[in-house]
């Protein structure tokens, strides 16, 4: 920003431009493998939920529909997987696509309802699909085993090579690289010509159709593809601990990827990854307090941090080193 | 010769006919006729409350009529969504400057260019890559004199600026018509000029109508004016009838004299 661009387009390109403190990130993704390999199976649930955090961000950070019943489709996407390596066939690669195709099947039909309604009407439909589709999952006891949980899931080795340790070190390294390649997609659609209009459609619905724009069409379109990423996150959970449970589905899981979305930042492509980092973290260390009352300090952080930081702990650090480079 | 003998003929690019809403026992409009022939100067007038920008919503789709249609180019367009009477070239800018705030002037003008092209949907590429796009996105804001501060971000820009973005929106639509309400509003009287100066710097084949309150722009700028009262056609016609109109001093410009 400091130096005039020359174009109009080398300007627009520019922001776009990998910068130094994202390959720092991705680095640090790294150092699990070594340094903390006892918590491998921690650093596998931060992928998942990162990766889930990150398909909220497309809806509630860009385009700014706030869901309460997103696990709707880590859900679907869960049970998806775990299905699919049952029964039919039990290769990952596989297995994730076919996950992400169901949750987004599940995605696009409920993107008519939802492109229609905006603010609280909003909120509660997708509050209600997600109860809906959780007690669905519950009484469909003969295929996702209902509240017992979903067992039996058999997955090949990533790649005919990798087995599932107990560890989690092959886990961790599934999920981080696919997590990877999905940001990869969402950087770019956030850079696109698409990823303006979201951003458009939060920044002002009214003037959204005065400018030629069909936004119940950009949104239903985001919607779709933010189930699928939902989905793929949720296959992921299934492949790496071999288990569906009944909490996939749950509001809890909603509610918690929103608070995550929230701490880190909405609206900026990292905000979910760091906001799971530190929930996730958090929540180790706050159980190993207090088992029961680890929520209490989500409570106080969650609050504190709305409170002093409205755009969340990466919105804070932008202003901060806004701020500072400008002396 | 008036509009209305012109009705029949092919240079109208926009019509309303018998145009009504109310709600409840509140009429806002009231059997309107109106006629824009092919690149005119329109000014509408009229006193708070007469439904000026009410018109402007119901031509544009913002707010249903209760009876009534609106042509554009030949076409019914009476039922279309808002987004589709974009397309097919009407657009409008706001009273209240309604803008992308995080957006910058390029970024919200090459969006609007992308709407228009069609290309806003693909989520696969680059935005810079569509660099016609973004082109003529700059070639509007240099156009309205916002070429040296695209990159800022639009909250931070002063607020005559703004103003001046609200027009380039709607340009970038590529409008066959444009209806413009008080396109300098809240704008100190002596920038006002500057903005009009860039409306009537427009093409001829664009048609305009817009909503003004200070005079002395409307009879500088206007060809024909539409005075406005109570939801109906008071009257119509050349600034020279209309000044001359002694029911026009009474209803609208009296009240100014009197202060």
């Amino acid at each position: 920003m400091a130096t005039a661009p020359t174009t109009p387009q080398a300007y627009l390109q520019s922001l776009s431009r990998w910068r130094p403190i994202e390959i720092a990130f991705w680095l640090v993704t790294l150092v699990p493998f070594w340094l903390f390999p006892n918590y491998l199976s921690l650093a596998n649930q931060i992928a998942v939920a990162a990766l889930f955090a990150l398909s909220l961000d497309l809806i509630l950070g860009y385009a700014g529909i706030v869901s309460l019943g997103h696990a709707a489709f880590f859900g679907v996407g869960a049970y998806t997987a775990g299905i699919f390596s049952k029964f039919v066939w039990g290769e990952v690669f596989t297995g994730l696509i076919v996950a992400a195709l169901m949750a987004a099947l599940f995605g696009y039909v409920s993107s008519f309802i939802v492109a229609r309604f905006r603010h609280l009407t909003l909120i509660m439909i997708t509050l209600g699909l997600g109860l809906l589709l959780h007690s669905a999952a519950n009484s469909a006891h003969w295929l996702t085993g209902g509240s017992d949980g979903f067992q039996g899931i058999s997955v090949w080795k990533v790649a005919g090579l990798f087995k599932f340790d107990l560890y989690g070190k092959v886990a961790y390294a599934y999920s981080l690289c696919t997590l990877f390649v999905v940001f990869l997609c969402a950087r770019r659609l956030i850079n696109s010509p698409f990823g303006l209009a979201l951003r458009g459609i939060r920044d002002n619905w009214v003037r959204m159709p005065a400018i030629g724009a069909d936004s119940p069409s950009h949104i239903r379109k985001v919607y779709t593809i933010s189930a699928a990423m939902a989905g793929i996150a949720g296959a992921l959970i299934a492949q790496t601990t071999q288990t569906v449970s009944l909490d996939a589905l749950s509001f809890e899981r909603s509610a918690d990827v929103v608070v995550m979305l929230v701490l880190g930042g909405a609206g900026r492509l990292y905000g979910g990854l760091v906001g799971a980092t530190i929930f996730l973290i958090a929540r180790d260390q706050f159980s190993g307090i207090a088992p029961q009352y680890w929520y209490f300090w989500i409570g106080i952080l969650l609050v504190t941090v709305v409170m002093l930081l409205p755009n969340g702990i990466l919105g804070g650090l932008s202003k901060l080193v806004g701020r500072w480079s400008r002396k | 010769m008036s509009a209305v003998d012109k009705k029949a003929s092919a240079g109208i690019a926009l019509a309303t006919r018998g145009l009504s809403r109310s709600f409840g026992s509140l009429v806002v409009a009231r059997d309107i006729e109106l006629n824009l022939p092919v690149g005119a100067r329109y000014a509408l007038i009229g006193p708070n409350g007469a439904g000026k920008t009410t018109l402007i919503n119901l031509m544009t789709g913002m707010l249903p009529p209760n009876d009534g249609q609106i042509i554009l180019g030949g076409e019914d367009i009476t039922t279309l969504l808002p987004q589709a009477r974009v397309k097919r070239g009407l657009a409008r800018t706001f009273q209240i400057n309604s803008l992308f705030a995080h957006l910058n002037p390029l970024e919200a003008v090459t969006l609007a260019v992308c709407e228009r092209r069609g290309i806003a949907a693909r989520f696969w590429q680059n935005v810079a890559v569509n660099k016609d796009a973004i082109e003529e996105a700059y070639e509007i804001l240099s156009k309205l004199k916002l070429g040296d501060v695209c990159y800022q971000p639009t909250r931070e820009l002063p607020y005559g600026r703004q103003r001046l973005l609200e027009i380039a929106l709607a340009l970038a639509t590529k409008p066959k018509v444009l209806l413009l309400d008080e396109p300098a509003a809240g704008v100190p009287q002596e920038e006002s000029g500057d903005i009009f100066e860039v409306v009537a710097g427009l093409s001829n084949e664009l048609t305009l109508l817009f909503i003004e309150h200070d005079m002395h722009v409307v009879f500088r700028f206007a060809t024909h004016i539409i005075v406005l009262v109570g939801g109906a056609v008071f009257t119509e016609g050349t600034p020279a009838e209309i000044s001359a109109d002694p029911g026009v001093r009474e209803v609208y410009l009296g009240k100014r004299h009197h202060g």
